[in-house]
This record gives C-alpha cells, sequence and structure tokens, in this order.
C-alpha cells in the first residue's frame, strides 16, 4: 500500500514539475545569452574591429566561448580587461596589456574644403560643419576611430594626441627597479 | 591603619588593572603615525623676517584654491591698488583673488604653476610700482555687531582659503558649520610637518590676533566653543596662546602629541573630541569642523581691518639654505627671488619641495610663483633626501602599523603594481591621504605612496573614460536613430512621390480619354 501511494505521488510529482518546467521553457524562453549581453555592454560598442572579430557582440561570444583572451579590446585597456575577466572569473595576466594612447581628431583650418564628407561618417557626431564652410571637430565626442580620416581627401584631419593640462595631468607609475633587476640578475 | 590603606591601595591598584584592562581593548586614540626628525629649530627661534624687498613683478594664479578659478576684471594696462580685487569668484566654491602690492598689470596670460608638472596656468602678472599703496578700507568699529552671514561673506570676499594647504575656501566652511550647528570649532596648531614653523611663530607673535580670528570665526559659525590644538614641541607657541585665551573660557588651548599626521583632520577630531568622522562624511556632519591657525590670522585681518589675503608667513629652510627663516611675503613672489634671499645654494639642492617635506610637491625649477597653499619651501639636498635603493619587501608591517587611516599599504602596492586598481580600491585606496608614513617608515624604501598617488589619478582617468564611453554609445545611438528617422522619410517621401506620379497619370489619362469622348460625340 505504502509502496504505491509513494509511486503515486512521485509520478504525480513528476508529472507536474515538468509539465511546469515545459512551460517555463515556452513562456520565460531566453532570447540570447545574458551573459554576452552583459559583456557587450561593457565593449565599447564602437564596433572598431581591433579585436579581429566582425564587431562588439561576436567578440563578446567568443569570449564566453573562451576562444578569446580577457584582454581583447585594445582601445578598453587593462580597465575593461578587469572588468571582463571579473565577470567570466578568468586569471589575468595585464602585463601585456598596453594601455590605448588617447588621440583626438584635429581639422587643419588652412586645407579644410568644406566637402562635408567626414562628418558623414563620424560615429558621433563629434565633427560639425556645413558645405564649403571649415569643419570642427568637438574635442569631447571624438572617439579616435579614425574615420574620418579615411575619406578626408586632402588629409586635413589628423590625429593628435591628448594635450596635457593640469586637469588632466596624473602622477606616473613607479619604475619597478627590483624587478627589471631580477630579470637582468640570473642568480636571483 | 596599615589595614585601611592595604585595601585602599589594593584598590587603587584594581583600578588602575581595571584601566589597563580596558584601554587594552578599546581604540588608540592616535592611530599609526610616524615620529620624524624635526629640523624645525633651523627657523623657529628667528622672528618673522619683514625685510623681504618687494619684488619687481608678481605673478598672481587665477586658481589658488579648490574648486573654479576665479575670473579676472582687470585688464591689461589697469592701475591697481594693493589689495584691489583682480579676479572675481565664479560658482559656489571658489575665490577672488586680490593685488598683493600697488602697479601695473602687464599681463593675463599662461604661465608655469607651482605643481610638479610646472604645466601653464592662467596668471595675472603685475608690475610693482615700489609704493606699496593701500586701497582705501573703512574698517568696522564692532565686528561681532555684524551678523553671522556678513561674516562669512566679508570672508568670502577677503579671499580667504584654508591655509593649511588644503585650499578650501573658508567661507563655504563657515557657512556649513553653520548650517550644520557645529559644536566644536578645533583651531590646528599642530604643524606636524618636519622642517616648518611659520604656524609655530605665528603664533608666538600674533597670539591675540589668532585668538580674535577664533572668536570671529565662532561668531560667524554660530558657535561658542573652540579648542585650540598645539603639538608639544611648540611650548613656547602654547604659552602665548593660553595668555591670549584666558580672557575667553570658551576658548579652550590644549596640547597634543608631536606625532605625524597630527594635523589631518580626522586624526585630529578623533584625539580632540574622541568622534570618528565616517567614511564619506564630511566633519561637520558630526558637529565639528577645523580650522588652521594661519587661517584665523587672516580671519583677523580681514573682519577687523578689511584686508583680502594678499600675503603669507613662509618657511624657507632645508639643508641648501644658507640662511633659513620665517617670512612674510607678498603671494605671486617667485620661489627663485625668495630662494636668493635667503641665500640657497643651487649646487647643494637635490630637490626643491613646496611645502612640507611629508605632503609637499616636489617642484623642477625655481621659476614659479609662491601662492595661497605655500606654507614651506624647501631646498634639500641629496643628504636629506630618502635613499631610493628599492630592495623587495620583507613583509615587516611597518607600513600597515604607521597607517593613519587602517589601510594596508603593502597589499594595495602589490596589486596596484600588477595593475590590478580595482583591487586596490576594495582595500582602501581612495581613503588614503597620501601622508607618506608607509613610504618614510618602509626598510625597503618601496615607492608605497607614490604607487598611491598614481592609482588615485588612474582610477580617476578610468572614472571619466567609463563617463565618456557611456557618452558615446548614448551619441551613437542618438546618430542610428536619427539614421533611421531619415531613411523612413526618405522612403515615406519616395512613395509619396511614386503615388503623385500614378495620381498624374491616371489624371492625364482621363483627361485624354475625356478629349477623346468628345472628339468622338
Amino acid at each position: 500500500m505504502y509502496v504505491l501511494s509513494a509511486i503515486v505521488c512521485l509520478t504525480l510529482l513528476g508529472s507536474a514539475l515538468g509539465l511546469l518546467l515545459g512551460i517555463a521553457a515556452k513562456c520565460l524562453k531566453v532570447e540570447s545569452s545574458p551573459i554576452v549581453d552583459e559583456l557587450e555592454s561593457l565593449l565599447p560598442g564602437s564596433q572598431c574591429g581591433q579585436c579581429g572579430f566582425p564587431g562588439c557582440r561576436p567578440a563578446a561570444e567568443a569570449l564566453v566561448e573562451g576562444k578569446a583572451p580577457a584582454t581583447i579590446c585594445p582601445p578598453g585597456g587593462s580597465a575593461l580587461a578587469e572588468q571582463i575577466a571579473a565577470l567570466l572569473g578568468l586569471d589575468l595576466d595585464l602585463s601585456s596589456v598596453k594601455e590605448p594612447e588617447l588621440l583626438v581628431a584635429r581639422v587643419s583650418e588652412d586645407t579644410c574644403t568644406g566637402c562635408t564628407r567626414c562628418f558623414k561618417v563620424c560615429p558621433t557626431d563629434a565633427i560639425v560643419g556645413a558645405p564649403k564652410q571649415i569643419h570642427a571637430v568637438v574635442a569631447d565626442a571624438c572617439i579616435a576611430c579614425k574615420k574620418c580620416i579615411e575619406v578626408c581627401p586632402t588629409e586635413c584631419l589628423q590625429m593628435h594626441p591628448i594635450d596635457v593640462t593640469l586637469r588632466n595631468w596624473r602622477w606616473t607609475k613607479p619604475v619597478n627597479v627590483f624587478e627589471e633587476s631580477k630579470t637582468d640578475n640570473v642568480i636571483c | 591603619m596599615s589595614n585601611a590603606s592595604t585595601i585602599a591601595t589594593s584598590l587603587w591598584s584594581s583600578a588602575g588593572l581595571f584601566n589597563q584592562v580596558v584601554g587594552f581593548f578599546s581604540k588608540p586614540v592616535i592611530r599609526g603615525g610616524i615620529h620624524a626628525e624635526g629640523h624645525k629649530a633651523l627657523t623657529s627661534f628667528q622672528n618673522i623676517n619683514y625685510d623681504f624687498p618687494l619684488p619687481k613683478k608678481l605673478y598672481i594664479p587665477l586658481q589658488q584654491h579648490v574648486g573654479k578659478p576665479a575670473e579676472p576684471v582687470i585688464r591689461v594696462g589697469d592701475k591697481v591698488l594693493k589689495g584691489q580685487l583682480l579676479a572675481y569668484s565664479q560658482g559656489m566654491i571658489s575665490a577672488p583673488v586680490h593685488a598683493p602690492s600697488s602697479g601695473i598689470i602687464l599681463d593675463v596670460n599662461d604661465y608655469p604653476a607651482p605643481h610638479p608638472s610646472a604645466l601653464p596656468i592662467r596668471m595675472i602678472v603685475l608690475e610693482t610700482d615700489g609704493k606699496d599703496e593701500w586701497l582705501k578700507i573703512i574698517p568696522i568699529d564692532d565686528p561681532f555687531l555684524l551678523t553671522p552671514e556678513d561674516i562669512s561673506l566679508r570672508v568670502g570676499a577677503a579671499g580667504i582659503v584654508g591655509l593649511g594647504g588644503a585650499t578650501f575656501p573658508t567661507a563655504v566652511k563657515l557657512n556649513m558649520g553653520r548650517e550644520n550647528q557645529i559644536d566644536t570649532l578645533i583651531i590646528n596648531g599642530s604643524e606636524c610637518e618636519p622642517y616648518l614653523s611659520c604656524d609655530d611663530r605665528l603664533m608666538q607673535e600674533r597670539a591675540e590676533q589668532i585668538i580674535d580670528g577664533v572668536r570671529l570665526m565662532l561668531h560667524g559659525m554660530e558657535s561658542d566653543h573652540a579648542v585650540v590644538a598645539i603639538e608639544d614641541n611648540k611650548p613656547q607657541a602654547y604659552l602665548a596662546m593660553q595668555l591670549a585665551a584666558t580672557a575667553y573660557p570658551d576658548i579652550n588651548v590644549i596640547q597634543i602629541p608631536t606625532r605625524y599626521p597630527m594635523g589631518w583632520d580626522r586624526q585630529m577630531i578623533r584625539f580632540v573630541t574622541g568622534k570618528e568622522v565616517p567614511v564619506g562624511c564630511r566633519s561637520s556632519e558630526i558637529g565639528v569642523t577645523i580650522h588652521n591657525i594661519g587661517t584665523a590670522h587672516a580671519v583677523h585681518k580681514a573682519i577687523r581691518f578689511g584686508q583680502p589675503l594678499v600675503s603669507r608667513v613662509i618657511t624657507v629652510s632645508g639643508g641648501a639654505v644658507r640662511r633659513p627663516m620665517n617670512l612674510e611675503v607678498p603671494l605671486g613672489t617667485l620661489i627663485s627671488e625668495l630662494f636668493e634671499f635667503c641665500e640657497v645654494s643651487t649646487a647643494q639642492t637635490a630637490r626643491i619641495v613646496m611645502g612640507g617635506p611629508m605632503m609637499g610637491d616636489s617642484l623642477p625649477h625655481t621659476g614659479l610663483p609662491t601662492v595661497k597653499a605655500t606654507s614651506g619651501l624647501l631646498a634639500l639636498t641629496q643628504h636629506e633626501l630618502k635613499s631610493s635603493d628599492v630592495q623587495p619587501c620583507i613583509r615587516c608591517a611597518g607600513c600597515v602599523s604607521v597607517c593613519p587611516a587602517g589601510l594596508r599599504p603593502l597589499d594595495m602596492a602589490n596589486n596596484i603594481r600588477v595593475n590590478q586598481l580595482d583591487a586596490a580600491v576594495d582595500l582602501g585606496l581612495k581613503d588614503c591621504i597620501s601622508c607618506g608614513c608607509c613610504s618614510y617608515i618602509c626598510p625597503s624604501n618601496i615607492p608605497l605612496v607614490q604607487y598611491f598617488k598614481y592609482a588615485s589619478g588612474e582610477v580617476i582617468a578610468r572614472q571619466q573614460a567609463q563617463h565618456k564611453s557611456e557618452q558615446t554609445k548614448r551619441l551613437m545611438d542618438d546618430r542610428n536613430a536619427r539614421m533611421e528617422r531619415i531613411a523612413k522619410q526618405q522612403e515615406e517621401d519616395e512613395k509619396a512621390r511614386i503615388a503623385a506620379k500614378a495620381e498624374r497619370e491616371r489624371l492625364k489619362a482621363e483627361q485624354a480619354a475625356q478629349a477623346e469622348q468628345e472628339s468622338l460625340a
């Protein structure tokens, strides 16, 4: 008798839960992997292709599949690599990461013909201008994607490093004398 | 009798034991800190020197304070008098700048700033006429009849900022004190940095003026209790201040132990009031405000005589200085002129430091002006500098025991060395005050505080980069939305055009058909 009731109970329980799971799989279906979405939101989103993938989303997918290292994104630098590693629980070796050099596009007013090609390709609307008027770059909005440089017919757009002022001046990292000498000294 | 005394003794000793036990388990009153060699005797026994000749040119930066830079109100070629407003404060947190002497404005342009990078900053160049003629000032009879708000306004208009080195506008601090109903005003006379003795001399020579400034500050904050805390390595200053304060029972002059960084506001508040300022809070939120001795003196001058902050007492000291001294100089004096007056040997100078040796900034050259924050100028010899021969960490934990903020400097530095800044932030990087105790105590000469300064800057840079990437995403979304809208619009226009064309053709056909019918008819 006990055996029968147990069998009935467990069968009912199993089928009920199975039904619930079936409904959940239908109703609460996840369209895409949330971790990929999260990674994509971390990545710069400028689809620059410097990682070797066609865009930020494919790069995020590769990261999730373990086909790419956490240091995949050159514009993101070590800050982004650290965030990715924390999210995916990866070991991180930041020694090979180069900090991205901060650049900004600048229009040379002598050679700009006002052809309007550059601001049509600018992904962040950082270039302002009108036909046959000298164009100008809004430095705060420029992301140094270099798309404008490719289309400029007179080479008047050039990338320049950002000027160091008292506002953005920072202390440099102390030189690690000990580790450098260690590599020289074989006995150590 | 003997019995009674035995009982008394045993009671006393048990009470002593009790206190010891309690003392063992309660938090120490002073956390961390170091006993650095003072080097104060070089300058602390001489009177403040007033013989410094008026410089031919003064370079007055428009930003000598925390907050927004001041905006000039003068033009090149204008003649100005001493104390005249040169640039007004803009924004909530800012301070105006006044003419340190009379003369003609030569230029308003970018000149090297007194900063480790010596990058340019906007300055007013004033050519002095040698008369040092004050602007006509109407003194007030009784400043205690002024409203507290008026005191703040006058202090703000006089361009007074915290002269201990933080250069936070004093008027803003007075207003915050009034809003938060401060119960204790602490006057910081610790001057814990080695070499510096300008506050010490100021207290010895102008104790009454400082006490008057303290009373005016109390009035401005509608508070009634002040504590003047002076380190016990300045007994003369303590006696002078105590004498000056005897008439005012609400001003309490106390001695505090000599230990760097005693002058850190949180350390001092903890020692004087027993209260701990919570992380991320201002001291005024727990009912305490702290001001420097020099600031109190400047408040006295501003309220009693209407004189804005145009000069300050500076300690010029160090091994390479032949005539070390404290001297009062107009703001904007070039360091080179001060060093010439004090006979600094350039050959012996290994490092020029503005401020104290622990927290001051090392300057690349002497062609930079003194500012409101300049408490000292040091020309140090190679012998006085800490060795830069870096050795591996021996895990002595010296840095942990001296850290006044209760951090683990060695762990933080290890994380920063491998660029793991988030881990360093988790360990409390943002609570580091860059006091330099850890670097000072490190037997392996590891540049700990230098790592923290680098990392703090880098964390800010990263935050800015994060902010920019968010902004970039927004801009790109906006652009994409616009492109879509335009494409849709074009499509609709095209459709409308096709529809209109079809309509035209239909009409044409109709007309043609009608004409045909008519012709048939």
